[in-house]
């Protein structure tokens, strides 16, 4: 089958381990509010292009990915589950890893006493309609191929979680203890925003929060810049945080700094790990 | 065996110059970490500080702080210079004094008088009266042999920074021989090669008698430099820091001598380490005494400076030595050329600071050790100032003692040398395609007058047909340029040191290069692939174009348009091939315009690509600028299907990147992330990764 893809990086260092070919797709239910690639927000545009094609790149370059592999970004991957665990399957055979950077808003299923059961998890209509058609078989399906998961948490308070993206938070934490339970490794990403996801309070509690997790085992910290801001007025959105300065990088350091305490008390504090 | 040789293991370099055959029998392979490596000494730092008050001082005075103007140059014509003698723990000059720049006219005497008028100095009269009347130069030689035709190619910038008014360079003596076998058993060796050479006095081998007699007057004027210094370098050296001042005064003698386009300095590390081995082990020196005089030697390296013009300086981008330095690799058996002088060496990079001299380069193989391998990442992510180059394939035809002269120029120490040939403007050769030969302008005919193309549009197969005959005639006028240049070189200008530090039976390599290839290659694309329209003027010469819809564009892995930029080099260098050269130099080519890019696109008209006249090219092989979008892997994949075998003398692609495209946390293209918590919770040390570097050509 054929996906959308948004483009292609053959030399993609900043999205898992390595040197990595990372492939962007097309589409994103998310509006996060300091998105960088506003392009890839709608669906069912880009290039499209064969499983099989991709694999060939890759393999035509291999040298270069020896440390490294797949990693599929977008946009929001999830909204072409069936194209990625395509792409993952094969990848597979061939011995690439393969890296999902995703939002894990799409998980629409809840923990119960039964078991995983679906649930709206208060996402708004848009995502439900996506979240609706992924079975977890579908998720079981794509975990299996999956090395690792790039998880970006935006916030861990709901309310400024949908002040931010527009959407609950509560699929994500979902999907993160789904990921614990498949036993898939994590490495979670956060971006700092100054103002808006960096203070002191917020990242200790993210720390606090991962730390219970033991399949985490990073965290990224992505300092805010505005280089996408060009593509806002290209694509004529208005851009929501105008005016927010960049984040410097030893701010950004310091920020992961306190994530780690958190994790370092959770995991010190012998609460176990989940 | 001698005293000087204790504890070695003996082998054939006994009884023949054969410096290779001493390393491999004596190094030992440092597959350990950095840990052992020690900071600055109180000395190097004063005299650092020293450097960077005098380098301050050469700055304020607008690039210059003091020249000769009437001594010349010899290897043996300064009395010693010092910074601080008594700190000082490797010694020698180029002049009395450091930051004087010395007077050298045998390349060309209009030369070495405009470096001096150009920076506000005088010639003195007399030299310049005697180097015009009475001893002619090569830049004189070579201006009474030219044909009108190359006259004409070089006004037009067809064939463009010929050596052909300043020294070639390119040249590595083995300076390692100073220091392992003395001067004096040097020129015992030398005239042993005299004496048997062939007695039917054929031209060739007159001139070999008197090459030999130039050599062992220069190895007599060698051993007289260390005598003015204080040193008997007659002998062999007897430690470490002897070691180091030998080699070092035959580096220094070469650059006396001679001011080349390119000075390197050879593969010395592992070398010298066998001495500091055996220093260590011995307890003659502490690591601290060896590291300092490590840090004095690439100091002297740093302060290696030549009269040159503004021109020269522009070509090259800044004032180069290129004192080239070739660090680790991996010999033929196996066990990797890596010791802990080549982490000393490298190190000098964090006592002194980053530098672009010398031109620390490493010869990288996915089979390094991994702790030299961080530690050359981390060194360069400081530093900024270390060149790789792939010794997985260059070992294959070099073998595991040759070192990188100027930037990736290859050969085997004291066994080859090469002919530097510059370059040819094959952008411009398509133009005069397309023109009959009619440079696009000055307008005036310098190729033969061909059928022009006259047609609107450009037809690919006809261009091509056209593109090849011009490429033949330009490849023919290049080749007899170079033959007419090095013929003189040799008779006036020769580089009779550092050929004595070479083996008598030598390999030359017949050095071209090409400039333009991603213009050249984007251009035929353009007329394959999409529509060019020419635009001509008044004389009906072509002068720009326009192109119609989209192409296929060198740099994204598109093997429509890889593959036109692979035959273009292949022809190219099969017509170089069918050219007679001088004193039968194997030919090869090179795709490395890295700084001179600019003046070439400057001197060249709109090309059917799109790009307009007078706009830079892409250095080396690279994609023109901003045309690869498909991130480096792509690009990197483009340039690593130009043909290795037609460019042996090495392929160039200048790849820079923001930092943060490398990794995060300072951690250059590695994933210590993932490990992060493995060994219990939260310690910071992280488990790095071993760095990818791919495996472009």
């Amino acid at each position: 089958m054929q996906g959308w893809v948004h483009s292609v990086e053959s030399f993609g260092t900043v999205d898992g381990p390595g040197v990595r070919m990372v492939v962007f797709l097309q589409g994103c239910p998310m509006r996060c509010a300091y998105c960088h690639n506003p392009d890839t927000w709608p669906e069912n545009r880009g290039t499209r292009m064969d499983a099989e094609e991709l694999i060939e790149k890759f393999l035509r370059n291999q040298t270069y990915y020896r440390n490294g592999g797949i990693t599929v970004s977008g946009g929001e991957p999830l909204c072409q589950t069936e194209f990625v665990t395509q792409l993952f399957r094969r990848a597979k055979q061939e011995g690439i890893s393969t890296c999902l950077d995703t939002s894990g808003i799409l998980f629409s299923y809840r923990k119960t006493e039964n078991g995983w059961e679906k649930a709206q998890n208060g996402v708004r209509e848009e995502i439900r309609n996506h979240g609706e058609r992924l079975t977890l078989k579908e998720f079981e399906d794509l975990l299996a191929v999956t090395d690792l998961v790039l998880l970006d948490i935006k916030h861990t308070e709901e309310a400024a979680h949908r002040r931010l993206t527009g959407h609950s938070n509560e699929a994500v934490f979902a999907f993160l203890a789904y990921l614990e339970e498949r036993k898939v490794p994590v490495w979670i990403r956060r971006v700092v925003v100054p103002g808006y996801t960096d203070s002191e309070e917020e990242l200790f509690r993210l720390g606090e929060y991962i730390g219970g997790f033991s399949h985490v085992k990073a965290v990224e910290v992505l300092p805010y810049h505005t280089m996408g801001t060009a593509k806002y007025k290209e694509l004529g959105i208005s851009y929501r945080l105008e005016g927010v300065p960049q984040m410097d990088t030893e701010a950004a350091a310091k920020c992961r700094q306190i994530i780690l305490q958190g994790i370092r008390k959770r995991r010190n504090e012998g609460a176990g790990v989940r | 065996m001698r005293e000087e040789w204790r504890g070695f293991k003996s082998g054939v370099w006994e009884r023949e110059i054969n410096t290779r055959d001493f390393i491999q029998k004596n190094f030992f392979s440092y597959e350990g970490d950095e840990s052992f490596l020690v900071g600055p000494t109180e000395a190097t730092k004063a005299l650092w500080d020293q450097v960077l008050e005098l380098s301050k001082k050469e700055l304020e005075a607008g690039g210059v702080l003091d020249m000769d103007t009437s001594v010349i140059s010899t290897i043996t014509s300064h009395g010693p210079g010092y910074l601080d003698k008594n700190k000082e723990k490797i010694v020698g000059f180029q002049t009395d004094k450091p930051f004087k720049r010395s007077l050298q006219p045998y390349g060309g005497i209009r030369m070495a008088a405009k470096a001096c008028s150009d920076n506000g100095y005088t010639l003195d009269p007399e030299v310049e009266e005697f180097f015009t009347v009475h001893r002619k130069t090569h830049n004189a030689g070579v201006f009474d042999a030219y044909t009108p035709e190359m006259r004409a190619c070089r006004s037009s910038h067809i064939i463009t920074g010929l050596p052909d008014a300043y020294g070639r360079g390119r040249i590595i003596g083995d300076y390692r021989r100073v220091a392992l076998y003395g001067v004096d058993r040097l020129i015992e060796d030398k005239e042993d090669q005299k004496n048997s050479t062939r007695t039917i006095m054929y031209s060739d081998v007159i001139r070999d008698r008197e090459e030999l007699s130039e050599q062992i007057r220069a190895l007599k004027d060698l051993k007289k430099l260390g005598e003015i210094y204080g040193f008997d370098i007659g002998r062999p050296a007897t430690n470490v820091q002897e070691a180091i001042q030998w080699l070092y005064f035959g580096y220094l003698a070469a650059v006396k001598e001679q001011n080349g386009a390119a000075m390197s300095l050879g593969r010395t590390s592992t070398f010298l380490d066998i001495y500091a081995q055996r220093d260590l082990a011995e307890g003659r020196f502490t690591e601290e005494e060896i590291q300092e005089f490590v840090d004095h030697f690439i100091m002297k390296l740093r302060l290696v400076k030549f009269a040159r013009t503004p021109e020269y300086n522009a070509l090259f981008s800044g004032d180069p030595t290129w004192v080239t330095e070739s660090i680790g690799g991996i010999g033929i058996d196996g066990r990797p050329l890596v010791t802990k002088m080549s982490f000393r060496y490298l190190h000098t990079l964090e006592n002194l600071g980053a530098a672009p001299e010398p031109n620390m380069t490493v010869l990288w193989s996915t089979r390094l050790p991994l702790a030299f391998k961080r530690f050359c990442a981390k060194v360069s992510i400081e530093s900024s100032s270390v060149q790789y180059e792939n010794d997985d394939l260059m070992r294959v035809t070099h073998g595991d003692d040759y070192a990188i002269a100027c930037c990736v120029s290859s050969m085997r120490i004291g066994k080859e040398m090469q002919f530097f040939g510059a370059r040819a403007n094959l952008a411009k050769c398509l133009l005069y395609a397309i023109n009959g030969g009619v440079d696009e302008i000055t307008k005036k005919q310098v190729a033969p007058e061909y059928r022009p193309i006259t047609s609107e549009y450009l037809d690919y197969d006809e261009v091509m047909h056209k593109y090849n005959e011009m490429m033949k005639w330009l490849a023919r006028v290049y080749v007899n340029t170079l033959n007419i240049i090095h013929y003189m070189h040799d008779k006036y200008c020769y580089e009779k040191l550092q050929m004595a530090l070479h083996d008598k039976k030598v390999t030359r390599w017949f050095a071209t290069g090409i400039a333009g290839l991603s213009v050249v290659a984007d251009s035929l694309s353009a007329i394959k692939y999409a529509k060019v329209k020419v635009i001509r003027d008044a004389d009906g010469v072509a002068v720009d174009y326009e192109v119609e819809g989209d192409f296929p564009k060198y740099g994204n892995d598109d093997d429509r348009v890889d593959e036109i930029a692979r035959d273009v080099v292949h022809t190219f260098m099969q017509y170089v091939k069918g050219n007679h050269t001088y004193r039968g130099g194997i030919p090869t080519t090179s795709i490395l315009t890295i700084t001179s890019n600019v003046v070439y696109g400057k001197n060249t008209g709109s090309t059917p690509d799109g790009r307009k006249a007078g706009q830079p090219f892409a250095p080396g092989a690279n994609p023109m600028h901003g045309r690869d979008s498909h991130g480096a892997v792509a690009s990197l994949a483009s340039v690593s299907k130009l043909p290795f075998r037609d460019a042996q003398d090495g392929i160039s692609n200048t790849f820079t990147v923001i930092p943060g495209a490398l990794g995060k946390e300072s951690v250059v293209l590695s994933s210590d992330l993932a490990m992060e918590f493995d060994d219990g919770c939260c310690t910071p040390a992280g488990s790095m990764a071993e760095p990818d570097y791919g495996t472009a050509e």
